[in-house]
């Protein structure tokens, strides 16, 4: 009996080997087949989009956009049987990791993102132009500007979006002609008790705010690049330490800490958006984004542009969303075809709209959206603007354009002299 | 003498908390692999043991294999080659009867390799590298950026409508132009008239005699050969060429620059400046003007030495490293001193309610560091700020933008992070010291004081030491309270670099590497961070020394 049992474990235990081998040969055999054969029976009729590896365009986007996308890739999939792969990402890790995994080839097809990281995308040749065509006309003007870079587009734009002034109307009624007229406006309310705050801006208390100060900057004047010959920014005129930029450092100092207090270092987005809603303020420099909770907070108010501080307009940098298709796209045609014929057309940008509240690029449904006086007046502000630069050098000015106006504002050093420091520092780090 | 229940209980978790995380799931496994090896039905050799050993191993062969064949595809040989053996290598100590340590250790040792050794070996790498914005690739896929981006549109050439037709296994493009006319063309071969074409309803040529129109999904189907497509829109060169993007227009080209292979040059086709290869990672003309993608290159020690030579570095690298060594040090010393004293405090037997106090105490460890940084910085706004509002009565004082208070406040901070951790420590090591000692120096007319420096604050160094030494390394590279708290600022004026005077060494290579000034540079950045590691890797070893000695003194 003994014996006869160890044989009997003995064999089953041989048996099992075997075909647990077998399982594991037939599982690596079956993982073949699936990677290189798919529906053999349907290639005569119809091309297998699979196998030439043009079934799927992966696509890189965030949480909030993703939604939207939905119908026109569910369209796209019915009319030529590719479907979009809709991969969310951290909008935070979007553009770095597109960087460095499109030149090993694991990177998307095809991603959303803001104009400004072109100049990036361009220095590492990890994005394709795009051709629009007679489909550029489509588009507001200032968008295909903005996705313009050394002559060529490399995006398909949906949306624009740029600050304004919001005026709380039960403070001050009547809209402002000039910024003095602001100002003034708002100590008057501060003084008879209706307000706190004279005007709000938030202000990084690391990095300072130059993108929501640039209006005022520029209504004195003041650029950062000067254009070349093909309408784009110019890295090698950096116009930021001319003399309208002294005058508008030297006018930053006195609406700052030590001066009128106007513009408070210490207000931070957060905390003047908090003023605002508690209604301290008659005045909110900020972007749409904010107008939800202000509506919700059942405060009056208007969309007025920010006036000119000095003799020119104070234009907004707008900054324009869109799609870019990557360089190393293994489907370029059939991206290609879904970015511009589908992603351009006005059931996608309609949708877009809806989803994020971002005034459209596309004029057909800009119009409809336009039907909000909100995004209206936004856009119309916008279309004065001047796309935010998206030349690589840009990334150098940032931060010390930022920590300068942050210092000025408190009120350190001389402005004139940090001003022109500041133009001398980031003018070695493009040279160098 | 009857112990309250509470001591009994306090010194195993605190134990079991201060350990290091891996060796709870070890000793787990190791207790039930010796119940297993007594009943013997379950032990490894048994039917069960077989067909558990089979199917997990089964299973991570599957995997393998899939990920052999992807390697295979992908061409990557070198990749391969190391995975076939690791794989023979796993198959062989599992399936093989004795070795059991191998066993044991294979897992742990692979994980090794995988998350530490080669995660360590790449970044070594890439600090001999230029790897960063601009260089971010191989020079193949540079040249092939820079053809792509080249090609312009020719100014006011009219937009085709296009179709894509077959003959012969080789495809042709059907052009109609603004003005109805179609033509013909071929990879290289010029447009010619195409007479006969058929035409749907919006006027878009899309069939010829003698020629098979493709539906999308055929062109879909065979997209690299039609993107590759150029036609010559006459004999001249100069005119440029037609291309398609979709498969259904077409614009005519012309590249701004041309590549040269056999010269390895490229050369602007407008004023016929020629950028040859410098030897940098670029393509450069002889007035040093790059073309703007560029391609990764060995450097050699060019990182370490700008790390030291850059003029915007090495200023204020100095007052970094001396910023840094104060900051982990002082943090260190405060978070000790003040976990020590609150641990003894709340050592006392005879202290009411010690649990509640000790899960407040704990409270800051249990909050995430760069959440606390955030709240923190909000605290000490100087206008709005809770600090000076409600505690200092409306003051204005900049405690995150004055450079001298801006430090206080970092290491306030980091104490108030901090100290959890050291009072659990203490808690722990002052529990296991024995009671007997305290005694009998009370005996011997001790007083307290004399018996705390004495006595237990010697034996306590023991057990703690090392943890301060890891608590030092930690502190080191501490990027969260610095980054979530300050950003490192307030800037220095004698730099153009964004750094202050509280970025310590970590988040300076943080900014380098992710491009705070001027574009991302993650050659330099790994130079740096090499650096970093030699200098805590330095101490620690020094440190570790001297805490032997402090165990020969028992």
């Amino acid at each position: 009996m003994k014996v006869h049992n160890t044989l009997a474990t003995q064999t089953s235990r041989r048996v099992f080997a075997t075909g647990a081998i077998s399982v594991v040969a037939a599982l690596a055999l079956s993982a073949c087949g699936g990677g290189a054969s798919s529906a053999p029976g349907s290639a005569a009729a119809k091309p297998d989009l699979k196998a030439a590896g043009a079934g799927t365009i992966t696509m890189w986007v965030d949480a909030e956009r993703s939604p939207a996308l939905k119908e026109i890739t569910e369209k796209f999939k019915a009319d030529t049987g590719i479907e979009v792969k809709l991969v969310v990402k951290d909008f935070a890790a979007v553009r770095d990791d597109f960087i460095t995994q499109v030149p090993t080839g694991k990177g998307p097809d095809l991603i959303v993102g803001p104009h400004d990281w072109i100049g990036k995308f361009v220095q590492n040749g990890v994005i394709a132009p795009v051709e629009l065509g007679d489909k550029a006309a489509t588009f507001q003007d200032s968008s295909i500007k903005a996705m313009s870079y050394n002559g060529a587009v490399y995006g398909v734009p949906y949306a624009v979006e740029n600050i304004a002034l919001l005026r709380n109307t039960a403070i001050v009624d009547a809209k402002a002609s000039t910024f003095e007229d602001v100002v003034a406006n708002g100590k008057k309310a501060v003084t008879e008790g209706k307000a706190t705050f004279p005007f709000l801006v938030g202000m990084d208390p690391k990095q300072g705010d130059p993108y929501h100060l640039y209006p005022l900057q520029a209504s004195l004047g003041s650029q950062v690049f000067g254009k070349g010959a093909d309408g784009g920014y110019d890295a090698k005129q950096l116009l930021i330490g001319d003399a309208a930029g002294v005058e508008f450092a030297k006018k930053l100092a006195a609406w700052g800490d030590a001066g009128e207090k106007i513009i408070n270092s210490n207000i931070t987005g957060d905390i003047a958006k908090e003023k605002f809603l508690a209604g301290e303020s008659p005045y909110f420099l900020t972007g749409p984004w904010n107008v939800p909770d202000v509506q919700k907070k059942g405060i009056k108010f208007a969309v007025d542009e920010l006036p000119a501080a000095g003799g020119s307009a104070a234009q907004p940098f707008i900054g324009v969303n869109g799609f870019f298709i990557s360089a190393k796209s293994a489907n370029a045609l059939a991206t290609n075809e879904f970015v511009t014929n589908y992603l351009s057309s006005e059931p996608a940008q309609d949708s877009m709209y809806k989803a994020g509240g971002r005034p459209p690029a596309l004029k057909a449904s800009f119009e409809k959206a336009a039907s909000d006086p909100v995004v209206a007046a936004f856009g119309k502000i916008g279309a004065t603007g001047v796309p935010m630069p998206a030349i690589p050098e840009m990334s150098a000015v940032w931060a010390d354009w930022g920590a300068t106006e942050l210092a000025i504002i408190k009120g350190q050093g001389d402005p004139a002299e940090a001003w022109t420091k500041m133009a001398a520092s980031i003018k070695a780090k493009i040279g160098g | 003498m009857p112990k309250p229940d509470l001591l009994h209980e306090a010194p195993d978790t605190t134990a079991t908390r201060a350990s290091s995380p891996g060796s709870g799931p070890a000793g787990l496994g190791a207790s039930r692999n010796r119940s297993r090896a007594g009943k013997r039905r379950f032990g490894p050799d048994s039917l069960r043991g077989i067909i558990v050993k089979i199917v997990l191993l089964g299973l991570v062969d599957a995997l393998a294999v899939y990920v052999l064949m992807m390697l295979f595809l992908s061409q990557s040989w070198a990749a391969l080659a190391v995975s076939s053996l690791v794989v023979l290598g796993i198959n062989w100590i599992y399936l093989r009867k004795g070795g059991l340590p191998a066993k044991y250790l294979a897992p742990g040792v692979l994980f090794l390799l995988v998350f530490q050794v080669l995660v360590v070996f790449f970044s070594g790498y890439i600090a001999f590298t230029n790897y960063g914005d601009g260089h971010n690739s191989t020079k193949d896929d540079a040249i092939a950026a820079i053809q792509l981006t080249a090609q312009k549109r020719v100014p006011d050439s009219p937009a085709y409508k296009a179709s894509v037709l077959s003959k012969d296994n080789s495809f042709h493009l059907l052009f109609t132009d603004p003005s109805g006319k179609v033509q013909l063309g071929s990879n290289g071969e010029p447009l010619a008239d195409a007479p006969g074409a058929g035409k749907d309803s919006t006027g878009k040529a899309n069939s010829l005699p003698g020629y098979e129109t493709l539906a999308f999904q055929e062109i879909v189907a065979n997209q690299q050969e039609i993107l590759k497509i150029t036609v010559p829109v006459s004999d001249n060169p100069a005119d440029g060429t037609l291309r398609t993007a979709d498969g259904s227009s077409a614009y005519q080209f012309k590249p701004a620059l041309s590549f040269d292979a056999a010269a390895d040059t490229f050369t602007d086709t407008e004023t016929g400046a020629v950028y040859r290869d410098n030897g940098k990672g670029a393509f450069a003309d002889k007035s040093g003007q790059t073309l703007s993608t560029g391609w990764k290159i060995d450097v050699g020690m060019d990182n370490f030495a700008r790390a030291f030579t850059d003029p915007s570095l090495r200023g204020p690298l100095l007052g970094v490293i001396i910023w840094t060594f104060t900051f982990s040090v002082a943090s260190v010393a405060l978070t000790f001193i003040l976990g020590l004293f609150l641990a003894t405090t709340f050592n006392r037997e005879d202290l009411r309610g010690k649990k509640v106090y000790r899960i407040l105490m704990i409270l800051p460890y249990a909050f995430p560091a760069f959440l606390s940084g955030l709240v923190w910085s909000g605290i000490l706004n100087p206008e709005f700020g809770w600090l000076n509002q409600t505690l200092l009565g409306g003051a204005n004082i900049g405690w995150l933008t004055d450079p001298f208070l801006a430090k206080i406040s970092v290491l306030v901070v980091n104490l108030w992070l901090g100290f959890p951790y050291m009072f659990l420590v203490c808690t722990g090591a002052l529990q296991s010291l024995p009671t007997e000692l305290d005694e009998a120096a009370r005996m011997d007319g001790a007083s307290a004081w004399r018996v705390f420096r004495s006595i237990k604050l010697p034996l306590l160094l023991v057990s703690v030491a090392p943890l301060l030494i890891s608590s030092f390394a930690f502190n080191f590279n501490n990027f969260n309270v610095i980054y979530m708290l300050t950003g490192g600022g307030p800037r220095f004026a004698d730099t153009d670099r964004d750094i202050g005077a509280t970025d310590i060494l970590i988040t300076l290579v943080y900014k380098v590497a992710f491009g705070q000034g001027t574009g991302r540079d993650y050659g330099l950045a790994s130079a740096l961070a090499i650096i970093i590691f030699i200098i805590v890797a330095t101490i620690s070893a020094i440190s570790f020394k001297q805490t032997k000695a402090l165990e020969d003194v028992n």
